[in-house]
């Protein structure tokens, strides 16, 4: 397997990460040497074998419906790149 | 003094002979002398610190035969900049948090501050959101090895370790998801442990592989790494995968004999691929061991040469979800300049991360998107229950398994950056570890070429003071561990 450049640029795009085409191409690079690696999984035969999520094969638990948290938005917007009124401001969205 | 033990410090702060003001202090003026070169440090605040020791005298001044403090308050501690502190800069080595204030303490940093009384002497240097073998990725500088200032102290916890190899503090906190805790210790002689997945709590610890980080204790001896777990472990709601189980004194087996111990050692750690070396101070471990009364017997994980191929597909995955949060819009950096809200988006992850980071945040997307799920993502988690199953088969024939823990001493600065591949397979003995959930942990074993080499150990689910154990009876009868660079007296 070996990923094209506009592979590696749509997938920049799917994750939201701008990239030059310079750097694609140093990118494309990279993760082909990385999914010649990864391949070596593809040659292991692992019909009926169960996937494994996790390392401890647990329920996720549950809790009560009730309010365990205070109010700290102040000091978590004190920590926003930009906000007015209490709210996180970002470019307009609809027109 | 900073040679003294935990349990040493711990002694001499119940008995008033030094006060935590004091020995903080001498910490401070050591970490002034000696962070400018290593790097190792990237925030310190030394009057919080001062602050916080001299709450813990208060604690001790306090203290009496029927309330006694805890046995670590006024102790000193390096903690790695993935734990979020409140009212401390919390920047998981990123441009990406570089300013960010944490408004919360992640429970690790509760547990050790506000209930042990440990005191904060800063936070350390690591790679990238916890990405990297070498503490290169870091957007603060690549942090240096105090046994030679031209090699790499490993990572991602480089700079916890580096912090207490030069004795600019007497331990540290780590987090491994791939080795993170156990190489940097091998690399810069400590000892360090990291607990079965889910004994650590993980709320306020900035997640790289939700299904693999896992946070433990970097010090220079097993008996300081029990005394530190005893402080972290626990279970906490806050983390959904934390395990509600009886809380456990992991100092409690320390002095136990090795007699009848069988020790697992996989043929497949043994093989090529480790340096010689750092082979043959290994062996010479190994006959400690039965020197003490172990026994040893060849085990096989013949799936551990799948790990890392694994490992590159289930935690970039699960570090391509887990990094999506970082967008400019609620904490973290923004770009100055963008147009929409996606270029906003986009400009700020593509400044805000350095290269590691995003290569991983790319494989992550294109292994989980439509078409690849099955063939990478799939099969990496099949490959990772077999993994897992060969540890089941080892433990039935050995109580611990024993190998190297990295396959090379510290290499140069430098010597890996550009081969991302290369840079992957210094974890290769580690790696099965995380996959599994197994607690283990590394141990200075001797020198190879005047670089330190580790042991690593490995126990089945929850055997953590039984590794302590395993490491304690073995640094009893040798000086490895004791063992300083020499240049930084």
């Amino acid at each position: 397997m070996s990923l094209t450049l506009e592979q590696v640029q749509r997938i920049a795009h799917l994750a939201r990460i701008e990239i030059s085409e310079s750097e694609a191409v140093t990118t494309q690079g990279h993760l082909n040497g990385i999914f010649e690696l990864i391949e070596q999984m593809q040659a292991v035969d692992t019909r009926g074998v169960e996937p494994m999520a996790h390392a401890q094969d647990v329920s996720q638990r549950l809790r009560d419906d009730v309010v365990s948290e205070t109010d700290r938005r102040a000091a978590y917007q004190a920590v926003a790149p930009e906000i007015e009124a209490g709210l996180y401001l970002v470019p307009r969205v609809i027109e | 003094m900073i040679e003294a033990s935990l349990k040493q410090l711990s002694e001499a702060l119940a008995a008033k002979r030094i006060s935590s003001v004091e020995l903080t202090q001498l910490y401070l003026d050591r970490i002034a002398r000696f962070n400018p070169a290593l790097n190792a440090f990237v925030t310190v605040d030394p009057e919080k610190s001062l602050k916080m020791a001299r709450a813990a005298d208060a604690r001790i001044a306090a203290a009496s035969g029927a309330k006694p403090a805890g046995p670590l308050t006024g102790i000193p501690i390096a903690q790695k900049d993935i734990f979020c502190a409140e009212g401390w800069r919390t920047t998981c080595g990123s441009r990406m948090l570089a300013n960010f204030i944490s408004p919360y303490d992640a429970t690790v940093i509760r547990k050790m501050e506000a209930e042990a009384g440990l005191v904060s002497l800063g936070k350390t240097n690591m790679d990238e959101f916890a990405m990297g073998s070498s503490n290169e990725t870091s957007f603060f500088g690549p942090v240096r090895n105090p046994w030679d200032q031209q090699r790499v102290p490993g990572g991602s916890s480089g700079g916890s370790a580096a912090a207490v190899a030069s004795r600019m503090a007497p331990a540290a906190t780590g987090t491994d998801t791939g080795g993170s805790i156990r190489q940097p210790a091998a690399l810069c002689n400590l000892t360090g442990l990291k607990p079965t997945y889910g004994v650590v709590s993980r709320y306020g610890m900035i997640a790289f592989a939700s299904s693999l980080d896992q946070g433990g204790p970097m010090a220079r001896s097993a008996e300081d790494c029990a005394l530190l777990l005893n402080s972290m472990a626990g279970f906490d709601e806050r983390d959904s995968t934390s395990l509600d189980r009886p809380l456990e004194d992991y100092a409690r087996d320390l002095e136990k004999p090795l007699t009848g111990l069988r020790i697992g050692l996989p043929k497949e750690f043994f093989g090529e691929g480790c340096d010689a070396e750092v082979m043959a101070t290994v062996q010479a471990a190994i006959d400690e061991y039965r020197k003490l009364g172990a026994t040893t017997v060849e085990v096989s994980l013949p799936n551990s040469h799948l790990s890392v191929p694994a490992y590159y597909v289930i935690a970039p995955a699960e570090a391509s979800s887990n990094l999506s949060r970082f967008d400019g819009v609620r904490y973290g950096y923004r770009a100055p300049d963008y147009g929409n809200l996606d270029d906003m988006y986009m400009k700020s992850r593509a400044q805000g991360f350095g290269a590691e980071v995003k290569r991983r945040i790319l494989i992550g997307t294109y292994v989980l998107s439509h078409g690849y799920y099955d063939a990478y993502y799939l099969q990496a988690q099949r490959i990772r229950r077999l993994i897992a199953n060969d540890f089941v088969e080892a433990f039935k024939s050995c109580d611990v398994i024993l190998g190297p823990t990295s396959p090379s001493t510290a290499f140069k600065l430098g010597e890996k950056a550009a081969d991302p591949v290369q840079m992957y397979l210094s974890d290769i003995y580690t790696i099965a570890v995380n996959l599994a959930g197994l607690p283990g942990m590394s141990l200075p074993c001797g020198f190879a070429g005047g670089l330190p080499v580790g042991l690593q150990l490995i126990g089945n689910y929850f055997a953590e003071a039984q590794l302590l154990n395993v490491a304690h009876r073995y640094q009893q009868v040798s000086d490895w561990h004791l063992r300083r660079p020499s240049e930084l007296v």
